[in-house]
């Protein structure tokens, strides 16, 4: 055990990239956490997921058209998508879930079949399956990559805590707000671009296929003990943060694939929530 | 005694979705202290009429008025929704986000924000369970913390759809005489029920809308020695 521990810290202390690598992995897990609770009340679980495969087929447009920084083409398109289904998605005909599958469905089809067709890679399948599994690409990144991570996830916590009480508002009761005054609209805009955002990065993290965990896994984690609105979002925060420094402490002592490691602590984590929900509710006296 | 300025004026409405109308040629004005009941049978508009009110949703054709003084908030009661039945949220949280449309752009609730939420969990009852979870009450003590948050918004009126929905016989009767508290206090309400016998307690003015149509809007008094009182008062009676 000490052995492992000795290990794990001349690692930290010794390579900038499992520095970058674990500051990257807390500010996106922050992130995904503080908006998971609205996105997963919203009815919008499989957002992650949904605009995860929205991002990679415009990765693979991206990478047809010999982009050098995809980001120009991804960031956009996946925000834009974002807006139509957080924004519009109530009033339409086609509803939120159903709106998210077309999407997400659309964007894996035609993505792939851009890059089968005009990708300069040899290896297309391997190609795929990086950006959806994730790779170990976490641990490549730039310290430039680190600055930008840190700006935009201080940027969403700061539109997070500044908007705090109206986006409770809006995703408690959106026409009762818009009743009472508050402009619905613009602060689901805000909430669809900062998810977007989020998203992408996060992809990065632990890939495509399983952005959706780090969204919803410590806010229903939270939700089984918690009752109020902030304690939920507090709970939320702090589960998704330990889960992740676990995870990926882990996944750099056994060799692991990062992004897998860090859904498997997050079931855990749901798991040891969850049993801890039922006792109390089980033996609070009422 | 000098006639008060209406507080909302609606001309020649035509309401409805997607083009098609479900009523049509809707004209009443509602002042500031009025109580004003909305009937009419399920489906002829009723709670379409009050999202159009809130613009939640835009009329088909005709012309809505708000008048009054430098105020833009409405109060408003919904039916419930899905969404809400597990929301983790405290009924402080709920209550204090009906104060929003006073705090502008800034980020967090002032005194009297928080003053005016605790005051109106007390006027209905629901203070002794301000930290609890709102999932977890009662449906009688739900539409009760419901209406305090109604209550924080309602600097033009109350906008209440179905108040006792889903409430047993004494819980309804309350909520009918909390109503009619709020309203003798001075609070504008405009309500929309099928309850005909239970609200006409209390209203002072009512609008029947029948199957596309206007069949009343007048006084109370006026309405009760109406034909079409008596004809949803047997209709009433019938379904009862």
């Amino acid at each position: 055990m000490t052995e492992v521990l000795y290990k794990l810290a001349s690692y930290i202390t010794g390579h900038a990239f499992v520095r970058h690598a674990l500051i990257v992995t807390v500010l996106v897990a922050l992130c995904a956490s503080l908006l998971g609770v609205t996105l997963v009340l919203k009815r919008f679980s499989f957002i992650g997921d949904g605009l995860s495969h929205v991002a990679f087929g415009a990765a693979a447009v991206a990478a047809a058209l010999n982009l050098t920084n995809n980001m120009l083409l991804v960031l956009p398109f996946t925000v834009m998508c974002a807006i139509l289904l957080l924004r519009v998605g109530r009033h339409s005909k086609i509803k939120g879930d159903a709106a998210l599958a077309l999407c997400s469905v659309s964007a894996l089809g035609i993505g792939y079949l851009i890059m089968n067709r005009f990708s300069v890679s040899s290896n297309v399948s391997g190609d795929v399956c990086s950006s959806l599994f994730g790779s170990t690409s976490i641990l490549t990144l730039s310290a430039g990559d680190v600055w930008l991570c840190a700006a935009l996830s201080f940027a969403v916590i700061a539109v997070f805590l500044l908007f705090y009480h109206k986006i409770f508002a809006v995703t408690f009761d959106e026409d009762f707000a818009v009743a009472a005054g508050v402009p619905a609209k613009t602060y689901n805009l805000i909430l669809a671009v900062a998810t977007a955002v989020v998203i992408v990065f996060a992809m990065r993290l632990v890939g495509a296929l399983l952005v959706s965990a780090l969204v919803v896994f410590p806010a229903l984690s939270a939700m089984r003990v918690f009752k109020s609105f902030k304690s939920v979002t507090v709970c939320s925060v702090v589960v998704a943060v330990v889960c992740a420094v676990f995870g990926i402490l882990f996944s750099i002592a056994a060799g692991t694939p990062v992004g897998s490691t860090i859904v498997a602590v997050d079931i855990a984590g749901f798991l040891v929530l969850g049993a801890t929900g039922f006792i109390v509710r089980r033996f609070r006296p009422s | 005694m000098a006639k008060p300025e209406p507080l909302l004026v609606c001309e020649n409405l035509t309401l409805g979705y997607e083009g098609k109308a479900v009523v049509s040629g809707l004209s009443f004005s509602v002042s500031e202290g009025d109580y004003l009941c909305v009937m009419g049978e399920n489906g002829s508009g009723k709670s379409t009429l009050l999202k159009t009110i809130l613009k939640l949703q835009a009329p088909l054709s005709g012309r809505i008025t708000v008048g009054g003084a430098n105020k833009s908030a409405f109060g408003y009661l919904p039916q419930q929704t899905a969404s809400q039945r597990d929301f983790p949220a405290s009924v402080r949280e709920i209550v204090r986000s009906g104060c929003l449309g006073r705090c502008g752009l800034r980020p967090r609730y002032g005194k009297a924000e928080k003053e005016l939420a605790e005051e109106n969990m007390r006027k209905l009852g629901v203070a002794p369970y301000a930290g609890r979870c709102f999932r977890e009450l009662s449906g009688g003590l739900q539409r009760r913390a419901l209406l305090a948050r109604a209550l924080c918004a309602a600097q033009r009126a109350l906008l209440l759809d179905e108040p006792a929905s889903g409430l047993d016989p004494e819980a309804t009767r309350e909520m009918y005489a909390l109503i009619a508290g709020l309203n003798a206090a001075g609070t504008t309400v405009i309500m929309v029920s099928h309850d005909i016998a239970a609200s006409l307690e209390y209203v002072s003015h009512v609008l029947h809308i029948g199957l596309q149509k206007t069949l009343f809007f007048g006084a109370k008094d006026e309405y009760a020695a109406s034909g079409v009182a008596r004809a949803g008062a047997a209709a009433g009676g019938a379904k009862a």
